[in-house]
C-alpha cells in the first residue's frame, strides 16, 4: 500500500497542473462549461460511494446535499458577498452537519429502508428553499459573476480549475478512506453489521463518519453552481437526476475502488455532454438509464471489476466474486 | 479456579409479549469452562446475545469483571475482553481470512497503531494455531462449513479475549471435525481464557465443561456437573417431553 502512495499523488498533481494548464491555454470555452459538470460528477460520485459503496448504505438523496451546498452559496453572496473559497467552505461545513445530522436520525434503519428516507431529504429541502423568499422562493434568483481571479481570462475556465482541484480532493478523501482502518471497518460492516459490532467496530460511529463525509463533499460540488450557471431555482438544483447520475457513474466505474466512481463518472457525464450537444438533452438522460441497465447486468461490478477479471482470467472463471 | 469474571443478575428480555429470558441468573468463575445447554428456543442465543451485547437485556445486570456492562455497546464489550462466535458462520465475506482477523486486531488489540506487520504477523499465527494458515489469502465466502467454524473462532480470538463465547461451534460438522474444534477450545481454555460453551452436541459439551446449565423456556431449570445434569429429571423432560 504503501508503495502505491507516491505514484498516487504524483498523478494527484499532474491533474491539478494539467487543469491548469488547460484552463490557462486557448480551448475553446465550451470545453470549460462541459468539462466543469463532468468534474462535478467525479466528486459527485466519489462522495456517493464513501457512503454507499465502503458501508453498503444506498443513499439517493445526493441532490439534497447538493443543492443545500448551493444554496449555502447564494446566502453567503446575498448577505456577505462572500468569496468562492468561503462559498465551498461553508457548503462542506453545512451540508456536511446535515449529513450527520440525517446520519443520527436514518442510519439506525437498514437497506431500502434508509434508502427511501434519503429521498425524503430531497423533498424537504426542496419545499424549504422554495418557499424561503430571501433565496428567490420558486422563482430563483440571478447572478452576476464577479471579475475571475488573476491568472484566468473567464470565470467558467476558473470554475473549471476549481471543480477538478475538488475532484482531487474527493478522490484523495476517498482513497484515503477505502485504504485506511476506516475503510476496513465499514467493509466489515457492509458484510454482516452484527459480527462487526462484536469484533469492535464501533459500526454508528463509523457510519456517520462516512455519512458526514460523503455529505459534506457532495455540498463542496454543489457551491460553485450558481455562479456558474448565474442563476439557480430550486426545481433544477434539487433534480433527481444528480442522484441518479452520481449512483450511475459510481456503479459503472465499480464500487470496490475509489477510482472507479471517477472513471464512471467521467465516462458517462462525457457521454451526456457529448450527447447533449450533438442529439439532443432529453436523450441524454436515456444514456444514463441505458448505461446503468447494460452495467448492471453484464458487468455488475462495473469497469473496475471488467479490469480485473481480465487481469486474473483464471481466478474470475466462474465465481464472479 | 479463582475469582468471579462474569454475573449475570436477575436477567431478562421480552421480546413483545414474549418473555424469552426470565429471572436468569448466573456467575461464571475465572478460567472456567461452562457449558449451556437447552431445547431451541429456550434462550440460550438471547442470553449470550444479552451478555455480548448485541441485544439488551430488559431487566437486571450483567458485571463483568466487577464492571457493569449492561448499557455498553457490543464493540466496547469487545473492547473489555468478551469475544463470540456466531452460530450461523458471519465472516466477513468480501475479505480474506487474513483480513477478517485484521479487523478486531485494528479495532481491539492495536488500536491506532501503524504497525501493519505486526498486525498481519499476529494475524498469521492465529491462522496457524487453528490450522487456517494456507486459508490466508483465501476469499472467506469460499470456504468450507468446518473452515467457516474455525474462522469464526480465529476471528473472536484476534480481539484477545478473556471470555470467549462459542454458540453451537460444532453444529453440523462430522464427529473427527467435533474432535478438531474441541481440541481448539481446550487449548484456548489451557491459556486461560474462560469459554462459555452452547452445544447441542451432548457428547462435546459434557466432555469439555467443568459446569452445566440447562435452559428451558427462558428460565434456568438445572445447574451442575454434567454427571448431575443428564440425570435431572426436569432436563431429561425439556429434552425427550413427558
Amino acid at each position: 500500500m504503501r508503495l502505491r502512495g507516491s505514484p498516487f499523488w504524483i498523478g494527484a498533481a499532474a491533474t491539478v497542473v494539467l487543469a491548469a494548464i488547460l484552463s490557462l491555454s486557448g480551448v475553446n470555452e465550451y470545453f470549460f462549461f462541459a468539462g466543469y459538470v463532468v468534474l462535478q460528477f467525479v466528486v459527485l460520485a466519489t462522495a456517493w460511494n464513501i457512503l454507499a459503496g465502503y458501508a453498503g448504505y444506498v443513499n439517493f438523496g445526493t441532490a439534497a446535499f447538493f443543492g443545500l451546498g448551493a444554496y449555502t452559496s447564494v446566502v453567503l453572496i446575498l448577505s456577505l458577498g462572500a468569496p468562492l473559497l468561503v462559498q465551498i467552505a461553508a457548503a462542506a461545513a453545512v451540508t456536511g452537519l446535515l449529513g450527520f445530522g440525517t446520519g443520527l436520525l436514518t442510519l439506525r434503519l437498514r437497506g431500502i429502508f434508509f434508502s427511501i428516507a434519503t429521498v425524503a431529504i430531497i423533498y424537504i429541502a426542496e419545499t424549504l428553499m422554495m418557499n424561503w423568499r430571501y433565496v428567490g422562493g420558486a422563482t430563483g434568483l440571478q447572478f452576476l459573476r464577479p471579475l475571475p481571479m488573476v491568472p484566468f481570462e473567464t470565470y467558467t475556465r476558473m470554475l473549471f480549475f476549481v471543480m477538478a482541484v475538488l475532484a482531487v480532493i474527493a478522490v484523495s478523501i476517498a482513497r484515503y478512506v477505502e485504504s485506511s482502518w476506516i475503510g476496513r471497518g465499514l467493509r466489515a460492516l457492509r458484510d454482516t453489521e452484527e459480527a462487526a459490532e462484536c469484533n469492535g467496530v464501533p459500526t454508528l460511529r463509523l457510519k456517520l463518519f462516512a455519512c458526514t463525509v460523503s455529505g459534506a463533499l457532495m455540498g463542496m460540488a454543489g457551491a460553485p453552481l450558481p455562479m456558474y450557471l448565474s442563476f439557480l431555482e430550486p426545481a433544477s438544483s434539487f433534480s433527481l437526476n444528480y442522484s441518479v447520475v452520481a449512483l450511475a457513474g459510481a456503479i459503472i466505474g465499480g464500487t470496490s475502488h475509489w477510482v472507479g466512481p471517477a472513471i464512471g463518472a467521467i465516462l458517462l457525464a462525457s457521454v451526456q455532454q457529448i450527447v447533449t450537444v450533438t442529439i439532443s438533452s432529453e436523450i441524454n438522460v436515456l444514456v444514463v438509464g441505458v448505461l446503468l441497465v447494460v452495467f448492471v447486468v453484464a458487468a455488475p461490478e462495473g469497469i473496475i471489476g471488467l479490469v480485473k477479471k481480465l487481469r486474473r482470467p483464471r481466478a474470475a472463471a466462474g465465481n464472479p466474486s | 479456579m479463582s475469582g468471579t469474571l462474569l454475573r449475570v443478575a436477575q436477567v431478562s428480555k421480552n421480546f413483545g409479549g414474549f418473555s424469552a429470558l426470565s429471572q436468569v441468573s448466573i456467575e461464571i468463575a475465572q478460567g472456567e469452562r461452562f457449558g449451556l445447554i437447552g431445547p431451541n428456543g429456550s434462550g440460550k442465543t438471547t442470553l449470550i446475545n444479552c451478555i455480548s451485547g448485541s441485544l439488551r437485556n430488559d431487566g437486571g445486570s450483567i458485571v463483568f469483571d466487577g464492571n457493569d456492562i449492561s448499557g455498553l455497546p457490543a464493540y466496547q464489550r469487545t473492547r473489555l475482553g468478551i469475544a463470540r462466535s456466531f452460530q450461523i458462520p458471519r465472516p466477513f465475506s468480501s475479505m480474506s481470512v487474513l483480513e477478517n482477523l485484521i479487523v478486531p486486531l485494528e479495532y481491539v488489540v492495536h488500536r491506532r497503531s501503524l504497525h501493519t506487520a505486526d498486525t498481519r504477523a499476529e494475524a498469521i499465527q492465529i491462522l496457524r494455531s487453528m490450522g487456517l494458515a494456507d486459508k490466508a489469502d483465501t476469499p472467506s465466502n469460499r470456504l468450507t462449513q468446518v473452515e467457516l467454524r474455525k474462522l469464526e473462532l480465529a476471528r473472536a480470538m484476534a480481539s484477545r479475549p478473556r471470555l470467549l463465547i462459542s454458540d453451537e461451534a460444532m453444529a453440523g460438522l462430522s464427529s473427527t471435525e467435533v474432535e478438531e474444534v474441541l481440541a481448539i477450545l481446550r487449548k484456548l481454555n489451557d491459556s486461560g481464557i474462560t469459554i462459555i460453551m452452547i452445544e447441542h452436541i451432548m457428547r462435546a459439551v459434557m466432555s469439555f465443561s467443568q459446569r452445566v446449565i440447562c435452559l428451558d423456556a427462558g428460565r434456568i431449570i438445572c445447574e451442575g456437573t454434567p454427571e448431575s445434569i443428564v440425570k435431572d429429571s426436569e432436563v431429561q423432560k425439556a429434552y425427550l417431553g413427558a
